[in-house]
């Protein structure tokens, strides 16, 4: 699509932030334009061509625009520009570095340089002279902030090429020349640590994209244990306003064990990134003990900007996980929410006048929705080194109905389902994550089974399999007791209820505004896990059904206390001394020993 | 808003619908204010030469040779020191019979804060509201609704909550208020002696629907003003955007666009983040908060406007009358306020949070022994005790009419985990419970 004359063209007709514009020449679908308005250039995407008209989606508020505006196409797609550096900035969704903007509010037609081009980098050439590359080979790298980043052949040329000259290690600006390639007609390409590329399109540089067998640790317990996400996978996180979403992907970014966390807020909340602007700055990540930020970068989209920026963050976000995927890197991607953006899409094409499918969202939504996500997963690079890109979305169901199209076509696509409850939230069990109705597909997968059983134990699986049978369990004893009334059911059913609302307290619960609690490591995961369960597999004698629950109350206050405690400390062995004490009570075999002494 | 210059006079409309009126024009600017014979109008679609404009009091009565001039700019509002204590329509014109203000134009609807640029709320808005201070703590820079019936006072709490806010500038954006609410709003202010730092805008039912639209833009163009030029804390109360929403819905179907929920049109969302969004604290300590109300048809939030609104705001209120005490509370269950994270334990007493969540878990406790007592079973000793302290907790704390401190609040919540409670069954952490405990 590139192209050196400029198409030109001019407006002709203003729906809102959709734009008419006759055309003298050619353009293409999803070509960008500028759109001249006084001093003022906005940023505008062509959606739908007919005849001599073009249709664009402007990018900014179109107020005051007047029909007979120039407009130039610039030949390209909606493209990032990559290169080191963009590790802790603030971009919107079309990238623009929101630092650099002056003013408390922003302009129109204000487009920033993603990239500090003045900053000099400490290259180390890879390849070396006579090499022969593919796009997304490695060149060199350089360090940014303490992670290695790779300069790789750009990903738009196709073919192999000879590396004619690289450049020496020492100190350049992003636009400096690193390295000059030769193709096979000896034609030269001079190659810097900049490139660009269009959002709409995956890269795939990579060799081989197997399933995911890895975990990707979080921290969170009710995800770790009982439904791990895997490295390179895929989940999401519906729920009602007010179930705990943003809290929840906010603590899955501070803790998992990734590399890169890239943050799409996207058409939320202005106050929720600010929270990530001050509080990242100030957190450590636990793995590396540098502060979260310097791992981060935030693409912030959010409800008030403009419409089509918005729906473009999500694309934007994604391209610059793929950069870092190919530098070998774990990339963990977080999206907030991907509601917004097909209600962006749903904007649009209301505005097309297009026919409409369920709920006015427009009829490829399932479609659009399976390609983004297709573009997370763990891939075996050229180079035979890994890297992955675990994207996990949220999205914000109409009315907190999960039959509503988004959460439909999103559970097609992803792997892993993290069901926010109404009712959880409502009785403040946070996580509000359903137990029973959520899933992990990854679970099912015998390659993350066979790494799981060696990183944890040959029993974990079980384990993990057994909660959810106690909790489910739990669930139907509940129904009965709620039916049948307390007395109406044997003790027995009592003491299925309390065993599975152990469970629920002391694993599922989680105090993510604790500084013990928030993360747990799965080693301790592990060790919960398994003392929960030799309760559970315990025989307690009971006489009156009210001692269960009482009972058991005491057990979970005692594993409240062991939670909020560091892991083996004092305190920690102290109440799990006391909670040892107290097991013995009711445990029937404790009280035949007795018995026998007696 | 009157022209301000010599300006072309059109006086051929090509097509009158409901609400809209279109005409050849040339050199128009989207968004633009128009007169059509006397009544204000804007440009809300361009094609060629053609232009169509939205009447705002609708088109009764305009004929094809209807006098339109095009003011040039879209809508706008004068700021100044001014504006204090004065009375405005949908157009910022004054209807309390006081002189014009002079002041600086300002375009309505203007930009977004960078979000760079914006600093966390930080700042804790006590109102004495136990309901709100020890669940639902507000911060300023928030922006929260209250969710309520028809038939509840919202009103009336959102008025004490400004009152009690210590803000230097309260905004009322009243849309399809109700006359005797308006005097309401009035009397309640002068009363408190507080009228000179309001300022009004108003809508009530008698004037035209579609005007509405353009009362939020007004309203948080005046607080972005005292916020941003002269670092003043501004509360800026709308009431009723269920009415505004409404409005959204009647102009969008006169448009012609497919309708999505509930009629509503597809970007509800948007339109409702433009206006919630501007709450904001700013770092040079002015800031915007926000309290609206969003009125509930049979208490459902699934409409697409309740639901729309929770996803955009920082938590919501819920009203809810208690018969066992006979009150209104504000209920703890489906109220939230998203922000109090940021002050709860930090501005407040160290045992805040987990005070907060014991109590309302206990009050959920309540709740199922309440189901199972209607269900016709026997009660625990547990549930009887949760039922009694329930009813305690809702009369004391929940209550509307409640007016305290917050240490007052958590002492109150401590006295009565121990007048019905074991330590364990209340599960709060031991330091906690060491320090706080009521013997």
């Amino acid at each position: 699509m590139e192209k050196n004359d400029k198409t030109t063209g001019t407006v002709s007709g203003i729906i809102a932030n959709l734009v008419v514009v006759d055309i003298y020449g050619p353009v293409g679908q999803n070509e960008i334009c500028y759109i001249a308005h006084n001093e003022e250039r906005l940023m505008a995407e062509v959606i739908k061509v007919t005849g001599k008209q073009a249709y664009v989606q402007v990018f900014e508020s179109t107020r005051g625009l007047r029909p007979g505006s120039k407009v130039e196409f610039e030949g390209h797609m909606l493209e990032v520009t990559l290169g080191p550096g963009m590790l802790s900035r603030n971009y919107d969704g079309l990238q623009n570095d929101l630092d650099k903007m002056d003013g408390v509010f922003l302009k129109r037609g204000e487009y920033t340089d993603p990239l500090d081009r003045k900053k000099k980098w400490n290259f180390k050439p890879i390849a070396s002279k006579g090499d022969e590359v593919v796009a997304g080979d490695w060149l060199g790298e350089v360090e940014e902030n303490g992670m290695p980043h790779r300069i790789m052949v750009p990903f738009k040329l196709e073919g192999t090429y000879k590396i004619k000259s690289i450049a020496k290690e020492g100190e350049y600006t992003v636009d400096d020349e690193i390295a000059v390639i030769e193709d096979n007609n000896g034609d030269t390409i001079s190659v810097n640590m900049v490139q660009k590329w269009p959002v709409k399109v995956p890269i795939k540089t990579y060799k081989e994209k197997p399933r995911p067998f890895k975990l990707l640790e979080t921290g969170v317990r009710c995800i770790d244990t009982l439904n791990p996400i895997t490295e390179g996978g895929t989940g999401f996180i519906p729920g009602p306003f007010g179930t705990g979403k943003t809290v929840l992907q906010h603590a899955i970014s501070k803790q998992a064990e990734a590399d890169i966390v890239i943050m799409a807020a996207c058409g939320e909340r202005a106050n929720e990134v600010v929270e990530i602007f001050k509080e990242f700055p100030e957190l450590d990540d636990p793995r590396t003990g540098k502060k979260l930020i310097e791992r981060t970068t935030i693409i912030a989209n959010t409800s008030n900007m403009p419409v089509a920026a918005r729906e473009a963050s999500v694309y934007t976000a994604m391209t610059l996980a793929e950069y870092y995927r190919s530098m070998g890197l774990k990339v963990l991607l977080m999206a907030d929410s991907t509601s917004r953006w097909a209600q962006a899409l749903r904007e649009m094409s209301n505005r097309l006048e297009e026919l409409p499918g369920p709920d006015a969202f427009p009829m490829d939504l399932s479609a659009i929705i399976s390609n983004f996500y297709s573009r997370a997963g763990f891939v075996y690079l050229n180079n035979g080194k890994t890297g992955s890109i675990t994207f996990i979305g949220t999205v914000s169901p109409a009315g907190g109905n999960l039959k509503e199209p988004v959460t439909e076509n999103t559970r097609k696509a992803a792997r892993c389902f993290y069901g926010l409850s109404q009712d959880r939230a409502d009785s403040k069990r946070y996580p509000a994550i359903d137990p029973i109705d959520s899933y992990s597909k990854y679970l099912e997968y015998p390659e993350l089974q066979k790494t799981l059983g060696e990183s944890l134990d040959e029993h974990w699986l079980d384990n993990v399999l057994k909660s959810k049978d106690v909790l489910l369990r739990g669930k139907e004893a509940n129904e009965q007791i709620n039916i049948l009334g307390d007395d109406g059911v044997p003790i027995d059913f009592h003491e299925r209820f309390w065993k599975a609302e152990l469970i629920d307290f002391v694993i599922l619960q989680q105090d993510a505004f604790d500084k013990v609690d928030a993360s747990t490591p799965l080693k301790r995961q592990k060790y919960m896990l398994e003392k929960v369960l030799g309760i559970v597999d315990t025989d307690f004698e009971f006489r009156h059904f009210e001692e269960v629950g009482d009972f058991f109350k005491r057990i979970i206050n005692q594993f409240k206390q062991m939670n909020y405690s560091e892991f083996e400390s004092d305190k920690f062995k102290g109440f799990e001394k006391e909670l040892d004490e107290m097991l013995k009570e009711h445990a029937v075999e404790e009280k035949k020993k007795e018995e026998e002494a007696v | 808003m009157k022209s301000q210059a010599f300006q072309k006079v059109y006086t051929k409309l090509n097509n009158i619908t409901k609400a809209t009126v279109s005409l050849t024009a040339k050199n128009v600017g989207y968004d633009e204010m128009a007169v059509v014979n006397g009544r204000m109008a804007q440009v809300v679609k361009i094609v060629g030469d053609q232009v169509v404009l939205q009447v705002f009091s609708g088109t009764e009565g305009i004929p094809t040779d209807a006098e339109i001039t095009f003011l040039g700019n879209p809508p706008q509002i004068k700021v100044s020191d001014e504006l204090s204590g004065r009375f405005f329509n949908a157009y910022g014109d004054p209807i309390d019979g006081g002189p014009d203000i002079e002041g600086e134009i300002r375009e309505i609807g203007g930009p977004s804060v960078n979000p760079v640029r914006r600093e966390q709320p930080s700042q804790l808005i006590a109102t004495g509201i136990a309901g709100i201070d020890l669940n639902n703590s507000l911060v300023s820079g928030q922006k929260i609704p209250f969710f309520a019936d028809s038939d509840q006072p919202y009103n009336q709490v959102m008025a004490n909550v400004a009152l009690r806010a210590k803000a230097d500038k309260i905004i009322l954006g009243g849309m399809g208020l109700s006359n005797d609410d308006y005097l309401y709003f009035k009397q309640v202010f002068d009363n408190a002696g507080a009228l000179d730092r309001i300022i009004s805008f108003v809508n009530t039912t008698e004037d035209p629907p579609v005007e509405r639209l353009l009362v939020p833009d007004m309203a948080l163009t005046a607080a972005e003003y005292f916020a941003v030029d002269k670092n003043e804390s501004v509360l800026v109360l709308l009431t009723d955007m269920t009415l505004f929403a409404d409005a959204l819905s009647i102009v969008s179907n006169r448009m012609d666009q497919i309708p999505s929920k509930d009629s509503m049109p597809g970007s509800l969302y948007s339109d409702l983040a433009k206006i919630y969004e501007k709450a904001v604290q700013f770092p040079t300590g002015g800031s915007i908060t926000i309290v609206a109300v969003t009125t509930l048809s049979g208490g459902d939030i699934t409409h697409a406007i309740p639901d729309n609104t929770g996803y955009i705001t920082e938590g919501q209120l819920f009203l809810r009358r208690d018969t066992d005490i006979g009150k209104v509370i504000v209920d703890p269950f489906r109220s939230l306020s998203r922000l109090k994270q940021l002050v709860i334990g930090k501005q407040t007493r160290e045992d805040h949070p987990q005070v907060m969540n014991a109590a309302v878990r206990l009050y959920a406790d309540a709740a199922s022994a309440r189901t199972k007592l209607e269900n016709g079973f026997d009660l625990t000793d547990y549930d009887e005790r949760t039922l009694d302290f329930a009813k305690d907790y809702s009369e004391k704390l929940l209550a509307i009419d409640v007016n305290v401190d917050t240490d007052t609040m958590l002492d109150i919540a401590w006295k009565l985990f121990s007048t019905y409670f074991s330590k364990a069954e209340v599960g709060i952490k031991k330091e906690l419970v060491d320090k706080y405990w009521k013997k």
